[in-house]
């Protein structure tokens, strides 16, 4: 079975479909709703047979790169211009198909948002290579 | 060995006795990491064996057998190297030892200044805690491998280390607080590692007059009595002033309060003493609005004073003593003590949750919704950033 990367960003991606504001600034009801629809996406997968993980990036970002012989690693930790992608999280997947990969993001994309409707948020959807040689 | 007579083998009887077994072990001159190992494969010998043929004394069978595994393992590397050692003629393992010095010992090894804090951690929850390998791994979320690349890492460490000199009892109790905040607030389902560092630290006490021994296993009583109201039964947090106060552990307060009693009656006060001193008057408040926030400010101000530079050496006593004050004074003088600290903190969720706070007991609510989505972007833990971005949603709209 193939194994998927289902990823949320904090920003990046195609034009957003329903652009919305930062979720502090939903009303608690509607950010209730929003948590509890995310759990019950982990809990069904678990219950389905096809979760591996899932987990949740915080937005501070650090670029580093080898610094040369006898020198410090170099970092940059921005600021980045506000159009480069910024991964807040995934989920991993182990399904039958690609179509059920494209299943499950957009079952996660249509979580809701403010006023209780769907984000339509867009979800990045990313085959994981196996390991060891293939049979065939 | 409640059990001894069913022939059913006690797991928590046979954990109870790595320690003693591996003790004794060490202190006769094994190398740690072989006696270790030996015992380890005695143990599954134990768990094949014991249920069709219990041995009388399981520490001696254990001890004997681990011995000989030893023995074997010596006998087979002398052979390896064709060189010819002594083996035999152990001398027989004194069976009057007391269990607290065992455990006091083992500890002192597994917490030895040349392990890094994570191995000190891995090492003494194995040794000391009788856990898997895989329980292990399972309480830090890493692999099984992983773990025990960890272990046998440590082990290699202090190989050829004198374990005979007495320790740093201010490491053991440090690594015993780790392991506690390790397990406090993790998911139900996980090995439980706070129960293990209180299991531990209620066996040091019997080892060790040390009064901030007590104080550390009375503070970790005092929280751990409130775990079971901290989360609502959608894992969501609860703050301390909201919590169901019926749900608390009355026999874990009454026992916390009791030790931190007996420590602070020997007058050498420390750090874990005083914050059981703040976790107790917690504790002790029969609703949010009965906290004695004039005694917990008393104790902050001792808990500041214990080092020379709090600001830099311990801020988060300096913030916490920052809400203290709020409650006491009022909010504003709270907040100028949290000012103190940005340019230590500022980039902590902890310093802008307090902010909030503040912020929120001031009345002015926009700055309370600003400061806790600030801290909302800072946390590093899932229940906590969902928690703050809850607390941002509530208080921009006016909520309670």
């Amino acid at each position: 079975m193939p194994k998927y990367l289902l990823l949320k960003h904090y920003r990046g991606g195609p034009e957003p479909h329903n652009p919305f504001p930062p979720m502090d600034q939903w009303a608690p009801e509607d950010v209730e709703a929003h948590f509890a629809f995310l759990r019950n996406v982990s809990k069904t997968l678990q219950e389905s047979g096809e979760y591996i993980g899932v987990e949740a990036l915080t937005p501070a970002q650090t670029w580093v790169r080898y610094g040369g012989p006898d020198a410090a690693p170099v970092t940059t930790d921005g600021p980045h211009p506000e159009t480069s992608d910024l991964i807040a999280g995934w989920y991993m997947v182990d399904v039958e198909s690609y179509e059920r990969a494209l299943e499950i993001a957009a079952h996660v994309s249509s979580e809701p948002g403010p006023g209780g409707g769907p984000l339509y948020e867009w979800i990045d959807v990313r085959e994981i290579m196996s390991h060891g040689s293939s049979s065939d | 060995m409640s059990r001894e007579q069913t022939g059913h083998l006690d797991e928590g009887a046979l954990r109870a006795l790595v320690p003693r077994v591996l003790a004794g072990l060490v202190r006769r001159g094994e190398e740690f990491d072989a006696a270790e190992d030996a015992l380890q494969e005695a143990l599954i010998e134990a768990l094949r064996t014991w249920p069709e043929h219990r041995p009388d004394d399981p520490r001696a069978w254990l001890t004997a057998v681990a011995t000989r595994r030893l023995v074997d393992a010596r006998r087979s590397e002398a052979a390896r190297r064709r060189r010819e050692e002594a083996t035999e003629a152990e001398p027989p393992v004194p069976a009057t030892e007391e269990v607290g010095d065992d455990t006091l010992f083992l500890l002192f090894c597994c917490c030895h200044p040349d392990l890094t804090p994570a191995s000190q951690v891995t090492l003494s929850l194995r040794a000391v805690g009788g856990l898997t390998t895989r329980e292990i791994a399972d309480a830090f979320y890493v692999p099984e491998a992983t773990m025990a690349q960890r272990i046998s890492r440590a082990k290699r460490t202090l190989r050829g280390r004198r374990l005979d000199r007495p320790g740093d009892l201010a490491v053991v109790l440090r690594v015993l607080y780790l392991i506690y905040a390790a397990g406090h607030g993790g998911a139900p389902a996980r090995p439980d590692l706070a129960g293990e560092a209180i299991r531990l630290a209620r066996q040091l006490t019997l080892a060790t007059e040390e009064p901030e021994a007590r104080g550390l296993l009375a503070l970790m009583l005092l929280n751990h009595a409130r775990l079971p109201a901290r989360l609502d039964d959608q894992g969501r947090i609860v703050t301390l002033d909201r919590q169901d106060r019926g749900l608390w552990d009355a026999r874990k307060i009454a026992e916390g309060v009791r030790v931190l009693q007996s420590a602070l009656a020997m007058e050498r006060p420390g750090r874990y003493q005083v914050e059981a001193a703040i976790a107790a008057l917690h504790d002790d408040a029969a609703s949010a609005e009965e906290t004695d926030w004039l005694q917990i400010l008393a104790w902050y101000d001792d808990l500041v004073a214990l080092t020379d530079d709090p600001i830099r050496q311990d801020p988060a006593a300096v913030l916490s003593r920052a809400v203290a004050v709020g409650h006491v004074l009022d909010p504003a003088a709270g907040l100028r003590e949290t000012d103190r600290l940005r340019d230590v903190l500022g980039d902590r969720h902890r310093w802008h949750a307090v902010r909030g706070h503040l912020h929120e007991l001031d009345g002015d609510l926009p700055a309370a919704a600003l400061a806790y989505a600030e801290a909302a972007h800072r946390a590093t833990n899932v229940a906590e950033r969902d928690h703050l971005v809850r607390q941002a949603a509530r208080v921009r709209v006016g909520g309670e």
